[in-house]
């Protein structure tokens, strides 16, 4: 037969160095850390004598080592090493070469990009970053690859078995520890004296709360009633982006605004931000309110919370033929002729609305804060 | 100790090595080190590639910190991006931003950064692939896939702090995702939220915290968990697969010192090469084309880190039922992520001893198994990849919706039907794949490698002539047993075609010196005296 068969196990010849007996449960295995070689081993004279791959050959044995095979990748002196030999020192000038080229670039190539748009032709700036990362690449890569060729073409290729020692320990061992730990903790007295026992697990809870209580009373907030309020208050007017009060003929139909109430960072808030939204004559006539909410429109115009009911993002693409509301983190979607509800995606509720009126000035005021929270549901939310 | 003792080492260097060994009694433990082996397979490699870009995470990171601010105070940017210039935004945004406009080089470590922590999660999550396929998990070996599996769930958790911190607005998004899925949880929900984030989102607070977890305590616990991870692996040994002269009782590979320490520093070299060349040439994670967070503003296509994307997907994909119990609330977002992860996680990591008790294994196993000699477990592993692939790819409907011209619904639908259609599938594919494949071993042990030589017979029937790989009975049927591992199925994977001539400019003359006549005589014998004819004569 001229192929050895891959899935059939030679019985026994690599294995034939291993040590017969060694491998038996609960045998006389060989403790961690001594060698397995019985008697006293070599003299210091007989060492002293040995050559250099007998001291290695002895080392493996001690260790369960065995090299069952070595042969270097390339005749020694022929035309094969000598190629594997450039390529080696070929990869490791790459190396400085990359680096040279990697210090030269950062220091000398103009790295602060022109955004003021008068420069002219191509912005060599624009290639700082990408050059650092081709040679700081190349310089490391050109390492691996000669690291790993050497390690390839010019170290010996072996294929070594060592023998494991693993599964339970021997009798001797398991037997005397667990003698030890026992009569150490017998002698504790925990098992005979109750009371110690108990008072001590009593401590040990009592010292599981010395370590959550600091943490927990120093991050501790009450929620009160803030997530049932937003800056909204009664005759606010509504700011747009711009921090100019909202009125209606600055909205052509079909268009939706974001508008926030006049306050502190009112538009960074994140509760308070609204859409104003003013339907096309269509959507108007058929617009349904959910129930109690017949007054909170004016005229052709709504406001609805931004925030989603969902996960909290902004809702922020209106789609003015449809009337749809799509929030671009889990795709809810929200009819806004139907009082903002929720028809389909993962939301669940309508978007809260916001009562509108148009004051004396002629601008858009609320008339009254959000009449539920805004923004994803919590546990304390009853509806 | 003895007698004699033994003369002085000569050189300096055998002087320090003798005095240190003195002190220390390190010579024994030191050489068990230098000879110790390990197997040599590829797919070793892919936990090393985590290892390496962990470590390239620490670098990089640190030299993050130097030029980091994270603190949510307003600031107006006076930096060098121009169409930023006078918009208020936190320090956090604005330190980002001179990291990667006014730091030389800074943008490139922060794209090696983020590239670095892609690489992590994603080669750790195919190290565990491959642990699983093959049975690496069984005993001993159990704590250390648990440990494995903290590692990824806390690689996870490490990337989500470390992307929420520069303060841009999607990164800004995905914390509001996070406090509204903290916001979900029953009972406790609301007050943990407001303690994480010291108020109401957002607070002025979150980015402090993220990042002394990014930088402080998950890191140590990364480290920590990875000690013990190699720790286990030295005490264990490797695993390796079935082959000549390989047993459960044996570790066949190369030493330590030096082919396997060399090979090994070589590759992180290469990892990091082609990590910091990623860096440099590939752009992530643009911030400055976001602008700061603002709670009121969302950009279409907001997607988190890959690693992410599954959970997104599940978000998506859950109908919208909410449960209201005692007039209190459990919202929708609470199942599929606190609920779902945990029960996937949980059962990941339980899953060495779910199979343990279920196949009443309480054997040592060193070697490992081909994925198709144990098709149940392979079965169930596609069943959780395609689970996890059609979470995955929901995590992006949108943009497929948008590129392919699929409406969203329809992607929405595919993706939940799919959910519960598609992992019984995978599940019944793969299963038979394995019993096919292991037949296939079988019918080439018994009857030989095809080797596409067609023979017309004196009665003129046409076989195709097989090689067989090792003695035959009278009929010519093989009589190897299969071993686990893997059986050759063509002619050159035997030598049948002799070996390849390498290197681009050898001369080809060179082939007909490689060519063994010895190897032809015998192939010539083998091929006449075996096969078919036999068979159809019995």
């Amino acid at each position: 037969m001229s192929t050895p068969a891959s899935g059939e196990f030679p019985a026994g010849d690599a294995r034939s160095g291993a040590h017969p007996g060694e491998a038996q449960p609960g045998g006389a295995q060989p403790m961690a850390g001594s060698p397995p070689v019985a008697g006293p081993g070599p003299s210091h004279a007989e060492l002293a004598a040995m050559s250099r791959e007998e001291l290695v050959t002895l080392g493996g044995e001690m260790d369960g080592v065995r090299v069952v095979y070595a042969e270097p990748p390339v005749p020694p002196g022929s035309r094969l090493e000598r190629r594997a030999v450039r390529q080696v020192a070929a990869s490791f000038l790459g190396v400085t070469l990359s680096v040279v080229a990697f210090v030269v670039l950062f220091v000398a190539w103009p790295w602060q990009l022109d955004y003021s748009g008068q420069g002219e032709g191509f912005d060599y700036a624009a290639l700082y970053t990408p050059l650092l990362g081709l040679t700081l690449g190349s310089a490391l890569t050109f390492l691996g690859v000669g690291v790993v060729l050497w390690a390839k073409k010019l170290m010996t290729y072996e294929v070594v078995v060592q023998d494991r020692h693993e599964g339970a320990s021997p009798q001797i061992e398991r037997q005397t520890t667990a003698a030890t730990m026992l009569s150490g903790l017998n002698d504790t007295g925990i098992g005979r004296h109750t009371l110690v026992r108990r008072t001590l697990l009593l401590a040990s809870a009592a010292l599981g709360l010395l370590a959550v209580v600091p943490l927990v009373g120093g991050l501790i907030k009450k929620p009160g009633d803030q997530l049932f309020r937003t800056p909204w208050e009664p005759g606010m007017r509504l700011l747009g982006l711009d921090g100019v009060p909202v009125r209606p003929l600055d909205m052509r139909p079909g268009s939706l605004q974001t508008v926030f109430p006049p306050v502190e960072a009112g538009n960074r808030s994140a509760d308070a931000v609204t859409m104003l939204i003013r339907l096309l004559p269509d959507q108007a006539q058929r617009y349904r309110p959910r129930e109690g909410q017949e007054g909170y429109r004016w005229n052709d115009f709504v406001a609805f919370s931004k925030i989603c009911t969902h996960a909290g993002c902004p809702v922020s693409l209106y789609e003015q033929e449809t009337g749809l509301i799509l929030c671009p983190c889990h795709q809810s979607q929200f009819d806004v002729t139907d009082g903002a509800k929720s028809i389909f995606g993962p939301a669940t509720r309508s978007l809260p609305q916001l009562p509108l009126d148009v004051d004396n000035d002629g601008y858009f005021v609320a008339t009254s804060d959000f009449t539920e929270p805004i923004g994803p549901a919590f546990w304390e939310r009853s509806s | 100790m003895s007698t004699s003792a033994p003369a002085r080492p000569a050189t300096p260097i055998g002087r320090a090595a003798s005095g240190a060994d003195e002190r220390l009694t390190i010579a024994g433990p030191l050489r068990r080190t230098l000879n110790k082996v390990f197997p040599d397979h590829w797919s070793f490699l892919l936990g090393e590639i985590a290892l390496y870009t962990f470590v390239i995470l620490l670098l990089t990171g640190t030299y993050l910190t130097f030029f980091f601010d994270a603190s949510m105070e307003e600031v107006v940017y006076d930096g060098s991006y121009d169409p930023l210039r006078g918009v208020e935004m936190s320090k956090a945004y604005a330190t980002s931003l001179d990291i990667s406009f006014d730091v030389r080089g800074g943008l490139l470590m922060r794209q090696i950064h983020h590239w670095a922590a892609l690489l992590f999660v994603a080669a750790i999550v195919v190290h565990l692939m491959r642990t699983f396929f093959t049975g690496a998990f069984r005993k001993p070996r159990e704590a250390n896939w648990m440990i494995g599996v903290a590692l990824l769930v806390l690689g996870i958790l490490e990337g989500v702090f470390g992307y929420s911190l520069p303060d841009d607005l999607l990164s800004g998004t995905g914390l509001r995702i996070i406090n509204a899925i903290i916001m979900s949880i029953p009972v406790i929900g609301t007050w943990t939220a407001f303690a994480i984030f010291g108020g109401e989102f957002p607070g002025e607070v979150i980015i402090a915290r993220f990042y002394i977890l990014h930088v402080l305590l998950i890191p140590g616990i990364l480290l920590a968990l990875i000690s013990a991870h190699l720790l286990l692996i030295v005490k264990n040994k490797h695993t390796q697969f079935p082959g000549p002269g390989r047993t459960e009782d044996n570790v066949v590979g190369k030493r330590f010192f030096p082919v396997f320490a060399v090979k090994s520093g070589g590759f992180f070299m290469v990892v990091f090469g082609l990590t910091a060349a990623l860096g440099g040439l590939v752009q992530i994670n643009p911030i400055w084309l976001y602008g700061p967070y603002n709670p009121g503003l969302v950009s279409a296509g907001s997607q988190p880190d890959w690693y992410v994307g599954f959970l997104d997907g599940s978000t998506r994909l859950f109908p919208p039922w909410d449960l209201y119990i005692f007039g209190y609330n459990i919202p929708p977002l609470f199942w599929p992520t606190i609920v779902m992860p945990g029960i996937l996680f949980t059962l990941l990591a339980l899953y060495p001893i779910i199979e343990a008790k279920l196949t009443k294994d309480t054997a040592h196993h060193n070697l490992l198994q081909r994925p198709r000699d144990v098709p149940v477990r392979t079965a169930i592993g596609a069943m959780a990849l395609a689970f996890y692939t059609v979470l995955w790819i929901s995590g992006g409907n949108d943009l497929i919706a948008d590129k392919f011209n699929i409406s969203l619904n329809a992607m929405t639908w595919v993706g939940r039907i799919g959910l519960i259609v598609l992992p019984p599938i995978a599940y019944w594919v793969a299963y038979r794949l394995c019993l096919g494949l292991q037949q296939h071993d079988r019918q080439v042990l018994e009857h030989g490698v095809e080797t596409g030589i067609i023979r017309r017979l004196p009665h003129g029937e046409f076989i195709e002539v097989h090689q067989p790989l090792g003695p035959v009975d009278a009929h010519g049927h093989g009589s190897l047993q299969y071993g686990g591992a893997p059986v050759p199925k063509r002619m050159n994977h035997i030598g049948g075609l002799g070996r390849a001539v390498k290197g681009f400019f050898t001369p080809i003359e060179d082939a007909a010196a490689r060519h063994d006549p010895a190897l032809d005589e015998e192939r010539q014998v083998e091929l006449t005296g075996s096969g078919r004819p036999k068979d159809t004569e019995a």
